[in-house]
């Protein structure tokens, strides 16, 4: 049986209601042992009788045709076959569930994937791969950088509301700058990997992937068979961000060699295929506009970008996201404008959008608070609208007011002095704050719902955790709702036979597959109900007791077999009638060397309104991640793109740098109390990118103030600070 | 190439290509799969495991190289059911999220502890001669050549800071 429901209107707090107390309690991930004995198996970690290894080949030219010389290294040991069919361009844009572009004979980047070479053993096949003999028919007309000569295409349908020009014109106070984002890696720390096995005309793919429901459909998509073929498993992740939600090209490789060879391939992504033939999030520039009166009320808000792409990708970074909700004023202009580069191609990272969007709203809002002469927290707050700025939708809950005024109080903002005031030897100390916000979505999701007689349970979804603890939160759901210790559920993910869950992306993963599990356990309960002859609503369970109508009995009186219910949640009304978004306040405290320029993170805090918080502690992590993710887009992290080629010059770990654990100081995080009743019947919000929203910028606040230097050529390394100081 | 390796105390051996580097020797040939491979260039940590007592990145040494060494991986610390005072307190402590850098991060503070036990100072210690203590900069600092993407680094050092007298912290606690 299903249990549905169409998200048209409000739904009862029933999880106010009941009692196991299985859900909001910090209880750690249950496949934890697993995780930290080395013994939860990752994609390339699966072995199969006559496995082969496979290679990547990647393009040595930036733009033109190729034609590989499998003869060159057929005589290598191991040898079994170069592959170059069906070959994909690079990553599958997230949510796409079609084909990547398939080039043929294509170059169009340097670096992407135009073979696999397979051999006995993964030795074997790298050699044979860097042995290859590939012939080259360059074009000559590789575009590689973001400059006026290059082709953009526009967003013909960007909005242009009142007239900014008069608002800027007639402003007491305005702001016009222009930022610039370098392009970033997801650079999960799991590789891509894929073990490709075909049985007849069956197709089994272990692989790392974070959104299997559509992941089956792209691969059978790429290679031309019907998806009910096509088996996914990724039971474990070892990180996404991004990088992960469309099918990798080694998916294609491997299944294409295997198929050819008869016997299964593994293909695991060598470190610099990673940074060069999955999507990156674009470089960009931002021209940001604020105009205010004399009090700091805003009048006009522009936000154009500029950014990159490979053509035909059909992807681009929304920038301006969040500005479209966070404030006020009736004058609004945005603009997108995509150059069509031959680079590696630009798709999702955390947060799209708001990462690197907010990093330049919020820093020109820094700089207004400053030119009005008041402090910053009274300008975004005074700025806070009433409904939606632009479409006068209602927000359905709205925590900004309260993670800002809340979050400076525990963070002691009163403390904060003019910048340079404050010294400790060679460092000037400052302090710095940012608004967040993310848009809150839900996605149609479905999962399967057993409960036993011995007080058990299995919840069973193609959902995948990434390391967002999906594992624990749908067993505290199901151990909640059903009434029984949370240990007593066992959550199988990451098999695209499951019921389809929402996938791994943009932070709908707990509202969506939770609100499944949720309607899957409120069937059962709804069963439980009528054999103790009491009504839904009446029923109450409790460490495997029912309790109802005058009757209490144990659920294995109860029950003469188990009973299992489907939830299918669909969004509905409520995401038309309201602007859903989770709200927040960064606050960052950091030191810059008055001699070098070093910045140092001595402390964040993120106040979070993301609704009801499920479990508070892989919540925190999760805004951890983003506290430090702002730490790496504020600080350390760009990728540089040789402007002769388009290569991906620091295509590693040690030269793309990603935060480390020293560059990390004391972060707090503390929670809004909230519930979102439009959002979905769990009242729920997405967590995971909210908190890297406007992070970056609280540091380069926080950079202004402590030595009066304004970065907006982000990151924030010290050559760009240290010839700016006194 | 035929050499013994001496894995979790017990003596395996293997016939190897001299490519084969100590990582997948262990994941690929001895099918101990809990050393990871992140970057497979020494940059990211995910294999860290002891070698004679020392931590070191496995995918950075070839397997023919160790002949007869002593190797301690993740499987030798504990296993589900049976954890180490470090791998619980990485569990009670969320020290990590996707899970994928952890037996890394685990076998790092392991030998990072070590270190700190014989008195070896590092880059933030005030003092080159003075046993360091195990302030929570100390450990940021030796365990920053471990990378988590995820970014549960106050999870890891929490972990850390709360198994360390377990795991035999002694001549720290002798020195108080």
């Amino acid at each position: 049986m299903t249990e549905h429901l169409k998200m048209d209107q409000v739904q009862p707090r029933l999880l106010d209601e009941t009692e196991q107390g299985a859900l909001h309690a910090p209880m750690p991930r249950p496949e934890g042992p697993l995780k930290v004995t080395g013994t939860a198996t990752y994609a390339a970690e699966w072995k199969l009788d006559g496995m082969a290894e496979g290679f990547m080949v990647r393009a040595g030219i930036t733009k033109g045709r190729f034609k590989v010389d499998a003869s060159s290294v057929e005589d290598m040991p191991g040898f079994l076959g170069v592959y170059t069919d069906r070959m994909v361009r690079n990553s599958a844009q997230g949510t796409a569930g079609t084909n990547p572009v398939q080039p043929g004979d294509q170059v169009q980047y340097l670096g992407q994937p135009i073979a696999v070479a397979v051999a006995d053993t993964f030795e074997q096949a790298r050699d044979i791969a860097l042995a290859l003999k590939v012939e080259y028919t360059p074009d000559d007309d590789a575009h590689v950088v973001m400059d006026d000569s290059a082709t953009y295409e526009d967003d013909d349908d960007a909005l242009d509301q009142g007239d900014l020009d008069a608002a800027m014109a007639d402003a007491a106070f305005s702001v016009d700058g222009m930022w610039t984002t370098k392009p970033h890696n997801s650079a999960a720390m799991e590789p891509h990997a894929t073990l490709a096995q075909w049985d007849g005309d069956k197709l089994t793919v272990r692989s790392s992937l974070q959104m299997l429901n559509y992941n089956k459909h792209e691969i059978a998509d790429s290679l031309g068979i019907d998806v009910k073929n096509v088996r996914v498993l990724s039971p474990y992740v070892g990180g996404g961000f991004g990088s992960k939600l469309g099918m990798s090209p080694e998916c294609v490789a491997a299944a294409v060699a295997a198929k050819a060879l008869g016997r299964p391939v593994r293909v695991v992504l060598h470190r610099n295929h990673v940074f060069e033939t999955i999507v990156l999030r674009t470089e960009t520039r931002q021209r940001v506009r604020l105009s205010c009166d004399a009090e700091g009320k805003l009048t006009g808000i522009g936000h154009e970008n500029w950014q990159a792409n490979l053509p035909d990708e059909g992807m681009a970074e929304p920038v301006d996201l969040a500005t479209h909700l966070l404030y006020g004023g009736e004058n609004r202009r945005y603009g997108q404008h995509v150059a069509m580069l031959n680079r590696p191609a630009s798709g999702s990272v955390r947060a799209p959008g708001e990462a690197v969007g907010m990093l330049a709203l919020e820093n020109a809002m820094d700089e207004l608070a400053e030119k009005v002469g008041i402090d910053p927290i009274e300008l975004r707050v005074k700025n806070i609208p009433d409904r939606h700025p632009e479409n006068g939708t209602p927000f359905s809950s709205h925590g900004l007011k309260a993670c800002l005024e809340d979050g400076a109080e525990r963070f002691g903002w009163s403390q904060r002095q003019a910048p340079k005031a404050r010294r400790e030897g060679e460092w000037y100390i400052g302090m710095g704050v940012a608004s967040a916000a993310r848009l809150n979505l839900l996605m149609e999701s479905r999962a399967r719902v057993t409960l036993n007689p011995d007080g058990t349970a299995l919840v069973q979804t193609d959902m995948t955790d990434i390391g967002t603890g999906t594992y624990a939160i749908l067993g505290q759901i199901a151990a909640e709702m059903l009434g029984i210790p949370a240990e007593k559920v066992t959550v199988e993910l990451g098999d695209s036979d499951l019921p389809e869950g929402p996938g791994s992306g943009g932070s709908w993963g707990a509202a969506s597959a939770g609100s499944a599990v949720f309607l899957g356990a409120k069937g059962i309960r709804k069963k439980l109900a009528e054999r103790l002859g009491c009504g839904a609503d009446e029923l109450r369970l409790q460490d495997g007791v029912a309790t109802g109508g005058n009757n209490r009995r144990p659920l294995a009186e109860l029950m003469d077999g188990p009973i299992s219910e489907e939830g299918h949640l669909e969004p509905g009304q409520t995401d038309d009638d309201f602007t859903q978004s989770g709200f927040g306040a960064h606050f960052a405290e950091v030191a810059v060397n008055a001699v070098t320029g070093e910045v140092r993170v001595r402390r964040m805090l993120a106040a979070m309104a993301a609704g009801r918080i499920l479990n508070p502690k892989t919540a925190q992590s999760q805004v951890w991640g983003g506290q430090i993710w702002g730490i790496g887009t504020a600080l350390t992290e760009g990728i540089e793109h040789d402007p002769r080629t388009g290569h991906v010059v620091n295509n590693d770990l040690a030269e793309y740098h990603v935060p480390v654990n020293l560059d990390v100081g004391d972060l707090d995080v503390m929670f809004i109390d909230e519930r979102d009743d439009q959002a979905n019947p769990m009242q729920v919000k997405g967590i995971g990118e909210l908190g890297l929203s406007g992070a970056g910028a609280a540091i380069t606040n926080a950079i202004y103030n402590a030595c009066g230097v304004r970065v907006r050529d982000y990151p924030a390394t010290p050559d760009r600070i240290f010839p700016h100081l006194d | 190439m035929q050499i013994t390796l001496t894995v979790n105390g017990e003596d395996r051996a293997l016939d190897v290509d001299p490519r084969v580097t100590l990582l997948d020797a262990l994941r690929e040939h001895l099918n101990l799969t809990g050393s990871k491979k992140g970057c497979d260039h020494g940059q990211c940590g995910a294999c860290t495991i002891l070698l004679n007592g020392r931590r070191i990145n496995a995918c950075l040494s070839l397997a023919v190289m160790h002949d007869g060494d002593e190797i301690t991986t993740i499987e030798g610390l504990g296993q589900p059911g049976n954890l180490s005072p470090l791998q619980a307190a990485f569990v009670q402590n969320d020290g990590y999220q996707c899970g994928y850098c952890t037996p890394g991060q685990i076998m790092s503070a392991k030998g990072m502890l070590a270190e700190l036990d014989m008195g070896w100072p590092s880059n933030v210690s005030a003092d080159l001669t003075d046993i360091p203590d195990l302030t929570r900069t100390e450990i940021r600092e030796r365990m920053s050549g471990n990378l988590c993407r995820c970014s549960a680094y106050p999870g890891i050092c929490q972990a850390i800071e709360d198994a360390a007298t377990e795991e035999g912290m002694t001549k720290r606690e002798a020195a108080e």
